[in-house]
């Protein structure tokens, strides 16, 4: 069978187990081992051009398996730079949103009531921050006020706060949340009940925020 | 790594369709249970002739070459191994592809499957498990010498034309010897350009009475 242009493969480096040359390997002279292509570089384009003449693509998408699974040095690390450099992006962002929200000027807040409205241990239910958000606000001593949203964390049924037992109880499914901290003290609620940021100017009562909790 | 000196032949022309191959190539370990070989009938109407059909691992893998999803790899010693299972997205390019008709995608787990030349065996300097146990030797794993020995009328010919392109594959096909000084190549698609032979079926045995003279 005709060898050299014919069969480009008899034209590669028959180094490894050819007959007559088993264990030669790492210890014959050097100049019997005259590579004349890549040896992990076997398969032939279509074309039969030569590599160089080749397009770009094929050096990304190599059929060949060596080549493949080779990580370039120069690869690997701009693979590293990159990622560490989006991180740093992701970390500055996160900390100029939390700056930007700090910054923005606090809510001017929506008036509840008047604190002579409440006895203490008396309830009022007003809405906030939108119509229908439910909250409720209790007047637990004569300085202490705490107001949370209304729907349970469970499902959502509205609590009824109890101020003598110092709990807001959910009847739905017997849940049980501290009054003084909103934590859930019994019962299937998952979570705290939103806390109302309330702020107290002269003898009236704002609510200024809404602060979710998730333990 | 399959030795370098070890080659794969095919004499088509020895293959007795026993499927001894077809079965054997269930029980590697590559490809459990599916057997990637396929026997084909030439042309069954006319003849009984049938040709074993294996991954002929190709210098340019077509299969490769066509590959969106890269995932067709050659291993340094020119085996083509069959789709790497993360990437493969089974669109079957492969299979239109292959000269040979050879890569199957298995839509229900989907895959594409071809032969690897039993990898796990043939890396190891084993024969791959069809030359194993084909009778007729029409599957033969050795040396060049061996099979020059074995077959003098023949000689083994790598080289492939389908249609503008010329294929040159590691798996080696028997031809006579006199064929292989003239043309040293197949040409895979030359049957499609003969002229379809007549196959209307004229039932002469009916029409001429073969009951007519006798007594009822």
């Amino acid at each position: 069978m005709p060898d050299g242009e014919m069969n480009p493969r008899a034209a590669l480096d028959p180094r490894v187990n050819t007959p007559g040359r088993e264990g030669l390997t790492g210890t014959a002279p050097a100049s019997r081992y005259s590579a004349i292509r890549d040896a992990e570089q076997i398969s032939i384009p279509p074309d039969f051009r030569p590599a160089d003449a080749q397009p770009a693509w094929r050096g990304d998408f190599p059929i060949d398996w060596p080549q493949d699974q080779y990580v370039e040095r120069r690869d690997f690390m701009k693979f590293m730079v990159l990622t560490s450099f989006a991180f740093v992006v992701g970390q500055c962002w996160v900390a100029f949103e939390s700056w930007w929200r700090a910054r923005r000027a606090p809510a001017v807040g929506q008036r509840i009531a008047s604190v002579d409205d409440l006895a203490i241990g008396a309830a009022i239910v007003f809405d906030y921050p939108a119509p229908h958000d439910n909250c409720v606000l209790v007047r637990v001593t004569a300085q202490e006020f705490v107001a949370y949203s209304q729907k349970c964390t469970h499902l959502s049924c509205a609590v009824i706060p109890r101020p003598e037992q110092g709990i807001l109880h959910c009847p739905c499914h017997e849940g049980v949340f501290d009054l003084r901290s909103g934590r859930v003290l019994a019962g299937p609620p998952p979570r705290p009940l939103p806390r109302i940021a309330l702020d107290i100017r002269g003898r009236d009562i704002f609510a200024t925020g809404v602060e979710s909790r998730t333990s | 790594m399959k030795p370098d000196y070890l080659h794969f032949f095919i004499d088509p022309s020895r293959c007795i369709g026993c499927q001894a191959c077809v079965q054997a190539c269930t029980e590697c370990d590559t490809h459990k249970g599916e057997s990637m070989i396929h026997l084909e009938f030439v042309d069954r109407s006319h003849s009984t002739q049938t040709v074993p059909v294996v991954c002929m691992h190709c210098e340019q893998p077509t299969c490769a070459e066509v590959c969106p999803a890269d995932a067709i790899k050659r291993t340094g010693d020119g085996v083509v191994q069959s789709a790497r299972k993360p990437r493969c997205i089974a669109c079957g390019n492969c299979v239109s592809a292959c000269p040979f008709g050879v890569p199957e995608v298995y839509e229900d787990r989907k895959i594409m499957m071809k032969c690897d030349m039993c990898y796990d065996r043939s890396s190891v300097g084993k024969k791959p498990m069809c030359a194993t146990v084909c009778p007729s030797q029409a599957l033969f794993f050795g040396t060049r010498e061996q099979i020059e020995q074995l077959r003098p009328r023949s000689v083994p010919i790598n080289q492939f034309q389908f249609g503008q392109q010329t294929i040159t594959t590691q798996v080696l096909v028997m031809t006579p010897r006199s064929l292989a000084t003239r043309t040293p190549y197949v040409d895979v698609t030359s049957a499609m350009d003969e002229a379809p032979q007549n196959r209307a079926v004229s039932l002469k045995v009916i029409a001429a009475d073969p009951f007519a003279d006798v007594e009822v």
